[in-house]
C-alpha cells in the first residue's frame, strides 16, 4: 500500500509540468449593507422553497409554540443548548420535546422514524446564494438538520455574510476546520427524472429560516 | 488596423473547387470598397483537413506551400471562419520549431474572416436593391467560437433593409460537417445535419447563408438530398447580390 | 469484434433508439439554458472562470505536495489517508476496510471514481450489499446499467421508463408516474436503508490540503446520509481533486453548480474533516479517504495534456456537445463520456483500449467555450488525433500512440499532400475536375447517405477572376 503511494508521487514528481503557478485574484468584496443581505438571502432562499421569516430576537420561540402545532408538527428535537432550554420550557401539548442528548446508535430508529421537525440554531448566513452556515457539535449532532422532514434554524441577522468567500477570510477558517461544516440552501430536492425539480428527496422536505433581529 | 490599399485573397480550396462565385462575390465587395484585391496563384489549402485528422506533417507540408504565396505585408482575407481560423491559430501550433515558424505567426496576425475584415476593418455600409426576401444565417462554429466573428454576419445583413432575419431553434448548435467527421462518423453526422435543415427549415426562410462554404455544402446537400428546402447562399454572394456593387 | 466496430454498433444502436435521443434532446435543451440564466454578465463569467482556471493549474503545479500536505493534515483530523495505483487496488482497500468493520451493507453516494473501479459489483461478489442512493443511481443500479451522464446519470430515462421500472422492483407500491411521487416513493425505499447500513461511501469534490477537508456538492442529501449516517465512511477519489487552501474552494464552488446544473448553489455543500470526535454523538466512527491514480499521473507528460486534470466534473462539455444529444452516454462505451472523455479516457486507459473515440467530434468548440476551468478540449482532442496515428511531429506520449494508424489511410494523406502542397499539381487538378465534372460519382460513401455529392463548379474561381481583371501573382 505504501509502494503505491511512494510510486504515485513519485511519477507525479517524474511529470512536474514546467508551468509557473497562475495569479490568482479572488473577487472583489460585493459592498452590500445589512439591509441588502437581508433581502437577498431571503430571496435566494425563497427561490429554492426556503421559507424565511424575521422577527424580533426573542419571538422565535413563541413563533414556534404557535407555528408547529398548526402545522402538525408534534414531535420537535431540539439540542442541548439554549435553544432546547428555551423551548423545552414553554413547550406544552400537543408539542412533545425531545432532546439529541444520547449517540445515535442507541436510538436511530426514533430518529428516522419519530421526529417531525428539528430546530436548531445556524452558525452564520451568506446572502448571495440563500445559505445557512452550521457547524454541527455535541450540542446540536449533524443529524438533526438532515433526518427530520422538518428543519428549523434560528439565524441571527447579524450573522449574514455577503458570500462564502467572505466568511471564509473573516473567520479564518483556514486556520481549522470543525468535524463537519455544511452550507445549506433550501429543503432537499432532485432533478434525477426528466431534469425535473422535486422537493423533499432524501434530506428535510422543508426548511425554515427565523431570521432574528 | 488602418484600411490597407491592397489585400489578399484566399479563397479556400473548397471555394476553389466547389463555390467560385462565393469566392468571386467576396473579391468584388473587396473591389467595390476600393480595395486592391490579389488572388495569390500559390494558393491550395490551409492544411487543415488533415491537422483535424492527425496527420499533422501532411498538414504542415501543405500549409508550408502557402507561405511563399502570402509573403507582403498585407491582410489576408479569407471568406471562411474555418480557414481563417486555420491560419489564425493553427498555423502558430502546427509550425511551432519549424525553421519557418516565424512567416506562418506572421501570416497568422495578418489574416481576417472576410465579413470580420468588412466589418471591422473597412467599415462597410450597403445598400439593398434586392427584394423584400426572409433569410435565415447559419453561424459557423468556427466564426462564432474559434474566430469570435458570428456577429458580423448580422451587422452586414443588418444593414439590408428588404431582408428579414428569421432565427432557427438552436442557431449555435453545429450543423455536423466537421470536416472528415461527416466521413468518419457519417451517420452521427446525418443525424445532426437532419436536425438542421429541420430547424432552419422551420423558420420559412427563402435563403439560409453562412460564412463557410463547409456548412453550406452539408446543409445545401441536405436540403437537396431531403427533397428541397431553402436555398444554401455564402454570405459573400448574397452581399453582392442584394448591394449590387453599391459598397461604400 | 475490435474497439472500433464495438463503439460504431453502439453508435448505430443509440442513433436508431428514436426515445432515447429524444430524451436527450429534451433534457439537455433544459440544463443548457439554466446554466446560460446563471450567467448574465459576460464579463463576470470570463472572471470566474479566470479565477476557478488559476485554482486547478496551480493545485496540478503543486500536486505532490499538496498530496503529502492533504495526508498530513487529513491524518492528523483522524482521517485514514490510503493510497491505490489502479481499480484493484481501491477496491481491495474498501473491501479490507468493509471487512475489519465487520460492514456488510454500505450505502453509496454518488462517485464517478467507483465506476472507474468497478467497486458495486466488486463488493456485491464478496456478499456485501450495496444501495446506491443518488436518485439517478438508484434508477440506473435498478436497471443495472451505467450512468450515461457524470453529474445527471439517468438522463436517459424518461418518467415512463422510470415508472415501470420502480413498479417492477416495488410492486407493492402502486405504479405511478408522477415525477414527485416517483420522487417519494425513492425517498421510502431508502431511508431504510440509511438508518441501518453500516457503512457509507461517497466521492469527493475537492479535497483541501490546508485543512483536510473533503468538500461533497449535492441537492438530495443521500451524500450527507451517507458520510454521516453509517459507522464508517469511505471517501474514493482521483488524485487530482486535491486543491490548496480553503480560500480556493468558493470560485470552484460557485463555478461548478452554475456550469453543471444551472444552480447559484446546490442545497447541500458538506465539508468534512474529522470523524466523530469525543463527546460528539453522531457521524462515523472511522472516516477513510482512498487516493486513486489508475493513469491520472501519466497525463502530466506536458503542459499542454496537463490541462486536462483541471476538470471538475461539471459536465458542462457534455450538456453542450452536440454529437453528446445525438447519442447519449452509454455510445461512448468509456466511464466518462462527451468531450472530457474523449480528452481524458485515451490518456487514462490508452488509445489502443477507446477504438477511434477521438472521432465522435466535429471540432464545433462548444465544450470548450462551456468549460469553467477552460480546458481547451477541442485543442486535445485534435491532439490525440494525431497522437493516435502517430502524426504528432515530436513528443509521442500517450499510452496507445499510433496504434490507429493504417496504411491505407496514411497513404491518402500523402497523396493528400502531395497535390495540395505542390501549386501547379493543385491548379491542374482543380481545371480538371471543373472540366469533368459530370464525372462525379453520384454515391460518395457516408457523404450521400444523407447529402447529394457536391458537384465541382464549371470554371475555376482563378478563371472567373481573370474575366473580371482581378490580379493574378
Amino acid at each position: 500500500m505504501s509502494d503505491s503511494r511512494q510510486r504515485i508521487l513519485d511519477r507525479l514528481r517524474a511529470n512536474r509540468p514546467t508551468d509557473v503557478p497562475t495569479p490568482m485574484v479572488y473577487a472583489k468584496a460585493l459592498g452590500w449593507d445589512r439591509e441588502r443581505c437581508i433581502a437577498a438571502f431571503s430571496e435566494r432562499m425563497q427561490a429554492v422553497r426556503g421559507e424565511v421569516h424575521r422577527m424580533q430576537r426573542d419571538a422565535w420561540v413563541g413563533w414556534l409554540s404557535q407555528q408547529l402545532p398548526e402545522r402538525g408538527l408534534h414531535r420537535v428535537l431540539v439540542g442541548n443548548g439554549r435553544i432546547g432550554d428555551a423551548l423545552a420550557a414553554v413547550a406544552a401539548q400537543p408539542l412533545q420535546v425531545r432532546r439529541y442528548d444520547r449517540p445515535i446508535e442507541s436510538w436511530k430508529p426514533e430518529l428516522f422514524g419519530d421526529i417531525d421537525v428539528a430546530v436548531t440554531g445556524a452558525r452564520a448566513g451568506l446572502a448571495e446564494s440563500g445559505s445557512l452556515v452550521l457547524w454541527p457539535d455535541a450540542e446540536e449532532p449533524r443529524l438533526m438538520s438532515l433526518v427530520p422532514p422538518v428543519h428549523v434554524a434560528l439565524l441571527d441577522a447579524d450573522r449574514l455574510y455577503e458570500n462564502f468567500a467572505a466568511l471564509i477570510v473573516a473567520e479564518h477558517w483556514g486556520d481549522g476546520m470543525p468535524t463537519n461544516a455544511l452550507l445549506i440552501s433550501g429543503p432537499s430536492k432532485t432533478a434525477d427524472i426528466e431534469q425535473t425539480l422535486a422537493y423533499g428527496i432524501h434530506g428535510p422536505k422543508e426548511l425554515v429560516t427565523l431570521l432574528l433581529e | 488596423m488602418t484600411r490597407p490599399s491592397t489585400v489578399y485573397f484566399y479563397a479556400t480550396c473548397l471555394v476553389d473547387l466547389l463555390y467560385p462565385r462565393a469566392g468571386l462575390a467576396g473579391m468584388q465587395l473587396l473591389r467595390a470598397a476600393d480595395i486592391e484585391v490579389i488572388l495569390a496563384r500559390g494558393q491550395t489549402c490551409c492544411g487543415q483537413p488533415a491537422f483535424n485528422s492527425g496527420y499533422r506533417d501532411e498538414a504542415l507540408a501543405v500549409a508550408r506551400a502557402q507561405l511563399d504565396c502570402l509573403a507582403r505585408d498585407i491582410p489576408v482575407i479569407v471568406p471562411s471562419g474555418s480557414c481563417a481560423g486555420m491560419l489564425r491559430h493553427h498555423w502558430p501550433e502546427l509550425f511551432a520549431g519549424e525553421p519557418d515558424a516565424r512567416r506562418a505567426r506572421d501570416v497568422a496576425a495578418r489574416t481576417y474572416e472576410l465579413t470580420e475584415f468588412l466589418v471591422d476593418v473597412l467599415a462597410v455600409r450597403l445598400d439593398d436593391v434586392g427584394e423584400p426576401i426572409r433569410i435565415a444565417i447559419h453561424t459557423s462554429c468556427s466564426a462564432r467560437r474559434e474566430m469570435g466573428v458570428a456577429d458580423r454576419i448580422e451587422t452586414l445583413v443588418g444593414q439590408l433593409a428588404g431582408v428579414e432575419v428569421l432565427t432557427q431553434d438552436r442557431k449555435a448548435e453545429c450543423c455536423g460537417f466537421g470536416g472528415t467527421f461527416a466521413v468518419k462518423q457519417g451517420d452521427v453526422s446525418g443525424a445532426m445535419v437532419r436536425d438542421k435543415t429541420d430547424a432552419l427549415r422551420a423558420t420559412g426562410a427563402a435563403r439560409v447563408i453562412s460564412q463557410d462554404c463547409g456548412c453550406l455544402m452539408n446543409i445545401g446537400g441536405a436540403f437537396d438530398h431531403q427533397g428541397g428546402g431553402p436555398r444554401t447562399q455564402h454570405i459573400a454572394e448574397f452581399l453582392w447580390e442584394r448591394s449590387g456593387g453599391n459598397v461604400r | 469484434m475490435n474497439q472500433t466496430e464495438a463503439f460504431h454498433r453502439r453508435i448505430d444502436a443509440a442513433l436508431h433508439n428514436d426515445q432515447l435521443r429524444r430524451n436527450f434532446r429534451s433534457a439537455l435543451t433544459g440544463i443548457m439554458a439554466r446554466r446560460a440564466e446563471q450567467f448574465p454578465d459576460d464579463a463576470q463569467l470570463q472572471a470566474l472562470r479566470d479565477q476557478a482556471r488559476a485554482v486547478r493549474a496551480n493545485a496540478l503545479v503543486r500536486q505532490p505536495e499538496l498530496l503529502e500536505r492533504l495526508e498530513r493534515q487529513l491524518t492528523a483530523n483522524g482521517i485514514q489517508v490510503h493510497w491505490a495505483e489502479g481499480p484493484d487496488e481501491a477496491n481491495a482497500i474498501i473491501h479490507e476496510i468493509l471487512a475489519r468493520a465487520d460492514a456488510t451493507s454500505v450505502v453509496k453516494g454518488k462517485s464517478m471514481v467507483s465506476e472507474e473501479t468497478g467497486l458495486n459489483h466488486y463488493l456485491e461478489q464478496r456478499g456485501i450489499d450495496v444501495i446506491e442512493s443518488d436518485l439517478g443511481e438508484y434508477i440506473i443500479q435498478l436497471a443495472e446499467e451505467p450512468p450515461s451522464h457524470i453529474v445527471a446519470p439517468a438522463i436517459h430515462k424518461n418518467r415512463r421508463e422510470v415508472a415501470e421500472l420502480f413498479h417492477r422492483f416495488h410492486p407493492e407500491i402502486p405504479y405511478t408516474d408522477d415525477i414527485d411521487q416517483l420522487t417519494q416513493t425513492a425517498r421510502a425505499i431508502l431511508r431504510d436503508r440509511f438508518a441501518t447500513a453500516d457503512a457509507g461511501i461517497s466521492g469527493v469534490n475537492f479535497a483541501v490540503a490546508e485543512t483536510g477537508t473533503l468538500c461533497l456538492v449535492e441537492n438530495e442529501g443521500n451524500g450527507r446520509l451517507s458520510t454521516t449516517a453509517p459507522r464508517v465512511h469511505i471517501a474514493i477519489t482521483g488524485v487530482e481533486k486535491v486543491i490548496e487552501k480553503l480560500s480556493d474552494v468558493p470560485p470552484l464552488l460557485e463555478i461548478l453548480t452554475k456550469s453543471a446544473t444551472g444552480q447559484p448553489i446546490t442545497t447541500y455543500f458538506n465539508m468534512i474533516s474529522k470523524p466523530r470526535q469525543p463527546g460528539e454523538l453522531d457521524g462515523p466512527e472511522a472516516v477513510h479517504l482512498v487516493l486513486l491514480d489508475n493513469g491520472r499521473s501519466r497525463i502530466r507528460v506536458d503542459a499542454e495534456l496537463l490541462d486536462t486534470l483541471r476538470c471538475i466534473r461539471c459536465g458542462a462539455c457534455i450538456n453542450h456537445c452536440p454529437v453528446y444529444v445525438q447519442l447519449g452516454g452509454h455510445a461512448y462505451g468509456t466511464v466518462y463520456p462527451g468531450p472530457i472523455g474523449i480528452a481524458l479516457e485515451p490518456q487514462r486507459i490508452g488509445i489502443d483500449k477507446v477504438g477511434t473515440l477521438t472521432s465522435a467530434c466535429t471540432l464545433c468548440g462548444a465544450c470548450g467555450e462551456v468549460c469553467p476551468v477552460r480546458i481547451p478540449l477541442p485543442t486535445l482532442i485534435n491532439r490525440l488525433r494525431a497522437e493516435a496515428v502517430d502524426g504528432l511531429r515530436a513528443g509521442a506520449t500517450v499510452r496507445g500512440h499510433g496504434s490507429l494508424r493504417k496504411p491505407r489511410e496514411a497513404r491518402l494523406w500523402g497523396l493528400w499532400a502531395a497535390l495540395y502542397g505542390d501549386p501547379t499539381r493543385y491548379r491542374l487538378f482543380i481545371w480538371l475536375a471543373s472540366r469533368l465534372r459530370w464525372l462525379t460519382p453520384p454515391w460518395l460513401g457516408a457523404w450521400t447517405r444523407y447529402r447529394s455529392a457536391p458537384r465541382p463548379a464549371a470554371r475555376t474561381l482563378r478563371e472567373l477572376a481573370r474575366d473580371e481583371g482581378f490580379r493574378d501573382e
